[in-house]
C-alpha cells in the first residue's frame, strides 16, 4: 500500500513539474502575458481531490520552487500558495461536489488572492506601475481550469485503475 | 510564512535561493530543449555550399577587422602616452565570456533574461552584458548554472551614458518596450540632436567605459516643464539574440606611466 501510496505522489510531483515547465515556457510577445499560473491551478487540484497526501507544507515548498524558478523575492509564491491550498483544504468536501461553472468560480477567487498578494508584496519591495495585463493571467487561468481538471482527473483515474 | 518575506527584506537568503536552484534550474534548460533541437536541426542541415559562403565571407571580414585591430592597438598606445601626459589613468583589457541564452520566459513584465553560465564560470551580480552591437544589460542575479541578466530598457534599471559627439554626461532609463530608452534629466537647452550616439561614462563603476548604448531618436523640448523628453534606441539587438558577451573589466586601471610590455598583453580570455 505504502509503495501505491509513493507512485500516487511521484505523479503529484510529476504534473507540478511540467507545470512548472509551462510556467517558464517561451511564448512569444503578448502570449506570454496570459500565460497563466499553471503552479497553482494543478496545486488546487492536488488539494481538492488527494487532500491527504497534498498540504500546505507542499504548497509551501512547491511556492518557494516557484520563487527560484521565476525570480521573484524568495517567499511571495511560498506565501501566496500556502494560503490559497490552506482554504482549499478547507472547504476541499464541499467544493469536490460543486459543478464545474461553481469550480471555476472558486478558482477564479483563488486565483485573484493570489494575485492581489503578490501584487501587494510587489508593492511593498517598491512602488511599481504595472499594466492592466498583470491581472489577464487571473481569467486565462479561470478558462484552463476546465483543461486541467480534465488532464488531472485522467492522471488520477488512471492511478485507481492501476490499484 | 509572512516571516520569510520580511526576512529576505535583509537580503540574507542568497545562500537559500543558491540551494534552491540547483533543484530547480534544470527545468530553465528542460524548457529551452525544444528551441536548442530545432537551432541544431537547422544548423546540421544548411548546405555545404551554403557553409562554405559563409566560411568565405567571415574570413574576409576577420581580414578586415584584423586590419582594424591593428591600427586600434596603436591607437591605443598613443592614447595610454597621451593620458600619462595628461597625468590621467586608463582602464583596458577586458576578459569575455560568451553566454547562450535559455529561451525561457520568467517574468512578462519584466525585462529579464535568463543564460546558460552562471557562478560555475565566475559570473557574478552588476557585471555588464554585451553584444555584438551594444550594451545588453547587466547581470542581476547570478545562480550556479544560470543568472539572470536585466535588460537596459527594464523600466527599473538605469544607465550612465555620456553623448559621443560631445561628451554630454546623463542617465538612460529603461522604458518597459524593447526598442526604447529615456533620457530624463537633460534640459530643454541640452545639446543634443536625433542621431546622436550615447556611449557609456564610466560613471558608477559598473559599466566600462565607450560601449555603445543607443542612438538618440526624438528631443522634444517642453518649454513649460524643467526637463526635455528624449527618446532612444538601444543599439544592441535586445530582442534577437541568442549570444551574449558578459564581460569582466579589470578594476585595476593601468597606472601612469605604462610598462608597455605589460598592459600590451591584456587579459587571459576565455573568448577575445
Amino acid at each position: 500500500m505504502s509503495l501505491n501510496n509513493d507512485i500516487g505522489f511521484f505523479r503529484v510531483l510529476l504534473t507540478i513539474i511540467l507545470a512548472m515547465c509551462l510556467r517558464i515556457a517561451p511564448l512569444t510577445g503578448d502570449w506570454a502575458l496570459l500565460n497563466p499560473d499553471w503552479v497553482l491551478l494543478v496545486l488546487i487540484y492536488w488539494s481538492l481531490y488527494l487532500p491527504e497526501r497534498v498540504g500546505i507544507f507542499h504548497a509551501w515548498i512547491f511556492g518557494l520552487l516557484t520563487d527560484v524558478l521565476l525570480g521573484r523575492m524568495l517567499g511571495q509564491y511560498a506565501l501566496a500558495y500556502s494560503l490559497i491550498i490552506y482554504v482549499c483544504l478547507k472547504l476541499h468536501k464541499r467544493l469536490r461536489q460543486f459543478p464545474l461553472l461553481q469550480q471555476g468560480l472558486f478558482i477564479f477567487f483563488c486565483l485573484l488572492l493570489s494575485q492581489i498578494l503578490l501584487f501587494f508584496i510587489k508593492n511593498l519591495q517598491h512602488p511599481a506601475q504595472l499594466q492592466a495585463s498583470f491581472w489577464l493571467p487571473v481569467f486565462t487561468g479561470t478558462f484552463s481550469w476546465p483543461l486541467v481538471y480534465g488532464l488531472l482527473s485522467f492522471v488520477s483515474m488512471f492511478r485507481r485503475i492501476k490499484q | 510564512m509572512a516571516l520569510l518575506v520580511t526576512e529576505h527584506v535583509n537580503s540574507k537568503l542568497g545562500g537559500i535561493r543558491t540551494t534552491i536552484s540547483i533543484f530547480v534550474d534544470p527545468l530553465k534548460y528542460l524548457v529551452s530543449l525544444p528551441t536548442t533541437i530545432v537551432e541544431q536541426l537547422a544548423d546540421s542541415a544548411t548546405t555545404y555550399r551554403a557553409l562554405k559562403a559563409e566560411n568565405e565571407r567571415l574570413r574576409e571580414e576577420q581580414l578586415i577587422h584584423q586590419t582594424r585591430l591593428l591600427k586600434f592597438a596603436a591607437l591605443e598606445k598613443e592614447n595610454i602616452r597621451l593620458r600619462a601626459l595628461l597625468e590621467n589613468s586608463f582602464k583596458l583589457g577586458e576578459q569575455v565570456l560568451v553566454a547562450e541564452l535559455l529561451s525561457v520566459n520568467m517574468a512578462p513584465y519584466e525585462h529579464i533574461l535568463v543564460v546558460n553560465k552562471g557562478t560555475r564560470f565566475g559570473v557574478h551580480p552588476q557585471q555588464p552584458v554585451l553584444d555584438a552591437n551594444g550594451v545588453v544589460g547587466q547581470v542581476f542575479r547570478a545562480l550556479p548554472f544560470t543568472s539572470e541578466i536585466m535588460l537596459i530598457t527594464d523600466p527599473n534599471h538605469a544607465i550612465p551614458v555620456q553623448v559621443n559627439r560631445n561628451g554630454l554626461l546623463t542617465i538612460a532609463v529603461g522604458s518597459g518596450q524593447l526598442n526604447r530608452l529615456i533620457l530624463p534629466f537633460l534640459p530643454s537647452n541640452a545639446d543634443i540632436r536625433p542621431g546622436d550616439l550615447l556611449i557609456t561614462s564610466g560613471l558608477g563603476g559598473t559599466f566600462p567605459q565607450g560601449y555603445p548604448v543607443a542612438v538618440v531618436d526624438e528631443f522634444t523640448a517642453q518649454p513649460n516643464k524643467a526637463f526635455a523628453t528624449i527618446t532612444a534606441t538601444p543599439k544592441a539587438l535586445l530582442d534577437r539574440n541568442r549570444e551574449l558577451m558578459i564581460v569582466w573589466s579589470k578594476s585595476v586601471p593601468v597606472p601612469l606611466i605604462a610598462k608597455p610590455t605589460v598592459s600590451e598583453e591584456g587579459a587571459p580570455d576565455v573568448v577575445k
